[in-house]
């Protein structure tokens, strides 16, 4: 059966930034299977297209919810949507973070830009059981205070450390500016029993991976999140190939032993 | 200390070396808004961040003096005193209550040159620090963020 | 299965017959003809459209018909077209949506309206290719529904080769001139002294049906042996091969080869051999919507990884250099594939050398980048 997109209703619409908006999703019918922080699902704007988007919320915990930044033709669209709007979603595809295995271990949290999206239902799951998890750290970088997405949230979550630099401060802003792999040296953790999730662009996720590996976190506890043209998600396309793995269906979260070799390739 | 500061000089300097350093390091309690050095001053203390957060900056008249980097636990705060002229290529002005271990430059460069193995390991941590320095600055440059690339949250369109 | 049916040998008006009673069931049945200037895969009426008397001559770059003196029907090698024409058609609507003036959005899936092919003449190098796009289409997770739906209907006649072409390699790509199980009947021209006939394995409960509906007689042990004796000689006449190294390992190791900027001066990035290629599966979607605007299709068709726009992200092409093209075309076809799925993308069938432009020969650019592997060691 070709997965066909099941309708579902706009039932929120917040901007985030001047870029990003968040839309709360909900079945118009019949429900998708439960998501996991990480995945993503396909969603259609009718009459433009389907594009990937990883979910910023999940089901269990706030509903559905994707964080949109308008880049193109169907992420315009999507962002231009109005609470009772109907767009057409399916999934979940993809590998997930993978909490569980962190259980009693240090999580740290690194997000780039709007990868913070995939990554706070991910900080929602640690948080919501502290005695489970060591010391949650978020760390975020962004390019100015203005691109901060759950910004609010941030001040609110209970971690053990929270960081955000920014690359270009503005007036009102009082807090670090600088790159994000430069928090690694505040946050408490313990690199021997650490899991890192680590989201942004591939520039950034690089440069913290490799920061984060010669700190002694092992690679495999280094989860990043990868990105590639997918066109199917269903492993059919070919569009979203990065050498050996089908991101869609492989990735697109994977540990940075597998990620740092294919990403080292130029054009691969 | 901070097992964070132990952690960042241990990666950067061998016990005996560190340990000799630390040793002639005064402890300081700086309140908010006390500016350390200013530009084109004589560089003649360093410091290393124990607790609180520094600001570098660069006085531009007629504007609100723009912060390039912002540096906290464990950081160090100046390394021009390593290097001749020894002057100040920026500002540093303290954010928050900042507690340091502060150094007298001049003691330190005095240390080195009586003792090169000594000497090196300095030279080594202070070059370490400039690499993340300019790497960070580096990847500021490309304002990836300010490209559309982010996982995942517009894709291809 | 426990398909035992001992083996038989349809003549010339047994093959006319067995084309008549696929056409009887109601299959469409599918199979070499000549047309344009080349031998094509299309419907056919009757087993006179066979391209009887004809024969190909192939090199890099080229294809030109032949007359054959022996008037066999199926003494040629692959033409421009696979059955993946006919299985994963290069465009395909995948599901419609609707909306009501209210905002109500539908989403209809499409019901693949499949013809019950019946494929005549599958080279074993296309059987192989069959299932490896079997794997790849509805192996995994999911499966493509159109594809899945053509496919376990379609009825598969195989005929051994024993004319290889210049361009052809399968030996080396660990296939052969015989069809590996897979078919329903596979069948072995002979044309000697004795007349024109085919020898018939069966494969399949329905092909064994399906012989049992046409004339026929057993197996003689002539037959058996001329065939088998033409099969095998043809093992041994493959124009080309792939260096007998671990092809796998060999690309994993070439990423950064100096052979790819070699063949990037000379490949156009066309994507032909990758719309020739019988196990090339890419696809692209494409969003049509009617005047209206309250009708949008979702359309599938095929794409290319030689295509600028195929690893499209953001703000432009992952791979953007034709070296980078031509490296993941090759790579994936000999090496990720078996990470992706199990299984080399290659069935060594020559198409893509024959119908390159620029006339670049896989295997010769694989031999290259062995050479250069072993020069570097």
């Amino acid at each position: 059966m070709t997965a066909v997109p099941v309708p579902h209703l706009v039932v929120d619409r917040r901007r985030d930034t001047a870029e990003t908006v968040t839309l709360r999703l909900e079945p118009v019918g019949e429900a998708l299977a439960e998501f996991a922080p990480g995945q993503f699902a396909m969603v259609h704007c009718f009459g433009r297209g389907e594009i990937p988007l990883s979910v910023s919320s999940v089901q269990g915990t706030g509903g559905l919810a994707h964080t949109i930044r308008s880049v193109g033709a169907v992420s315009d669209g999507l962002c231009a949507t109005r609470v009772g709007d109907v767009v057409g979603l399916r999934g979940p595809y993809g590998t997930s973070w993978e909490l569980e295995p962190a259980r009693g271990q240090d999580v740290l949290v690194v997000a780039g830009g709007i990868g913070l999206a995939p990554l706070r239902p991910l900080i929602l799951g640690a948080l919501a059981e502290p005695e489970a998890y060591g010391r949650v750290s978020v760390l975020v970088g962004a390019r100015t205070p203005a691109d901060l997405i759950s910004r609010e949230e941030l001040e609110q979550w209970a971690t053990a450390y929270t960081g955000v630099t920014v690359d270009w401060p503005d007036t009102g802003w009082h807090g670090d500016v600088g790159v994000v792999t430069q928090l690694l040296g505040r946050a408490p953790f313990d690199p021997d029993r650490t899991w890192a999730f680590v989201c942004g662009p591939e520039p950034m996720i690089r440069a913290t991976a490799r920061d984060l590996a010669q700190r002694g976190v092992p690679p495999e506890r280094i989860r990043v999140s990868l990105e590639r043209n997918m066109r199917c998600a269903t492993g059919h396309c070919g569009h979203c190939q990065l050498g050996p793995l089908l991101v869609c269906r492989d990735g697109p979260v994977v540990g940075w032993e597998q990620a740092q070799p294919l990403l080292s390739v130029r054009e691969l | 200390m901070t097992p964070s500061i132990t952690l960042r000089l241990e990666h950067a300097m061998p016990v005996e070396h560190r340990e000799r350093l630390l040793r002639i390091a005064r402890e300081v309690d700086l309140k908010p808004d006390t500016r350390l050095f200013e530009e084109g001053g004589h560089a003649d203390r360093f410091w290393i961040v124990r607790d609180g957060t520094v600001a570098l900056d660069m006085h531009v008249p007629g504007r609100r003096t723009p912060v390039i980097e912002t540096l906290g636990t464990g950081d160090l705060v100046g390394w021009s005193w390593l290097f001749e002229p020894y002057v100040w290529q920026l500002g540093a002005v303290t954010t928050t209550r900042v507690r340091a271990y502060e150094f007298d430059a001049v003691a330190v460069r005095l240390m080195c040159d009586d003792d090169a193995e000594f000497g090196r390991a300095v030279g080594r941590w202070v070059g370490r620090v400039l690499s993340h320095r300019l790497n960070a600055a580096r990847a500021r440059l490309v304002d990836l963020y300010g490209s559309p690339a982010a996982f995942l949250s517009g894709g291809a369109g | 299965m426990s398909v035992t049916t001992a083996p038989a040998v349809l003549d010339r008006d047994g093959l006319d017959a067995l084309v008549t009673a696929l056409v009887g069931q109601g299959r469409t049945v599918v199979g070499p003809t000549v047309r344009d200037g080349a031998i094509v895969l299309a419907e056919l009426a009757s087993a006179d459209a066979l391209p009887f008397g004809w024969g190909v001559e192939l090199e890099a770059g080229r294809y030109r018909l032949v007359r054959r003196e022996d008037g066999a029907a199926f003494a040629h090698s692959a033409g421009p077209q696979s059955w993946k024409t006919f299985l994963h058609p290069a465009r395909e609507r995948l599901w419609s949506a609707d909306r009501t003036p209210e905002g109500h959005v539908s989403f209809t899936p499409e019901e693949p309206a499949a013809p019950d092919y019946a494929f005549l003449g599958v080279r074993p190098c296309d059987l192989r290719a069959v299932a490896i796009q079997d794997r790849v289409l509805t192996g995994g997770r999911y499966e493509d529904s159109g594809y899945g739906a053509r496919r376990r209907r379609a009825l598969l006649i195989s005929v051994d080769c024993v004319e290889p072409g210049a361009t052809c390699f399968c030996v080396s790509t660990g296939g052969g001139p015989a069809a590996d199980p897979g078919y329903d009947l596979a069948l072995t021209e002979v044309v000697d002294g004795d007349g024109h006939r085919f020898l018939v394995r069966v494969g399949s409960e329905e092909g064994a049906r399906l012989l049992e509906a046409v004339p026929h007689r057993g197996a003689d042990p002539a037959t058996e042996t001329t065939a088998r004796a033409s099969v095998d000689a043809a093992r041994d006449r493959m124009g080309r091969s792939l260096p007998p190294v671990d092809l796998r390992a060999l690309m994993g190791a070439s990423l950064d080869a100096e052979r790819w900027d070699d063949v990037a001066a000379r490949c156009l990035t066309c994507g032909n051999c990758t719309m020739v290629c019988p196990t090339c599966f890419c696809v692209t979607t494409e969003e049509v919507t009617d005047l209206t605007g309250d009708h949008t299709e979702r359309w599938q068709r095929w794409d290319s990884c030689f295509d600028l726009d195929f690893s499209y992200l953001h703000e432009g092409p992952v791979r953007s250099s034709g070296k980078a093209r031509y490296r993941q075309w090759l790579t994936h076809k000999l090496s990720t594939w078996h990470d992706q799925f199990g299984t080399s993308g290659c069935v060594g069938c020559g198409r893509c050398i024959a119908w390159c432009p620029a006339g670049i020969d896989i295997t010769e650019e694989v031999a290259a980048l062995h050479t250069e592997s072993e020069t570097e060691r």
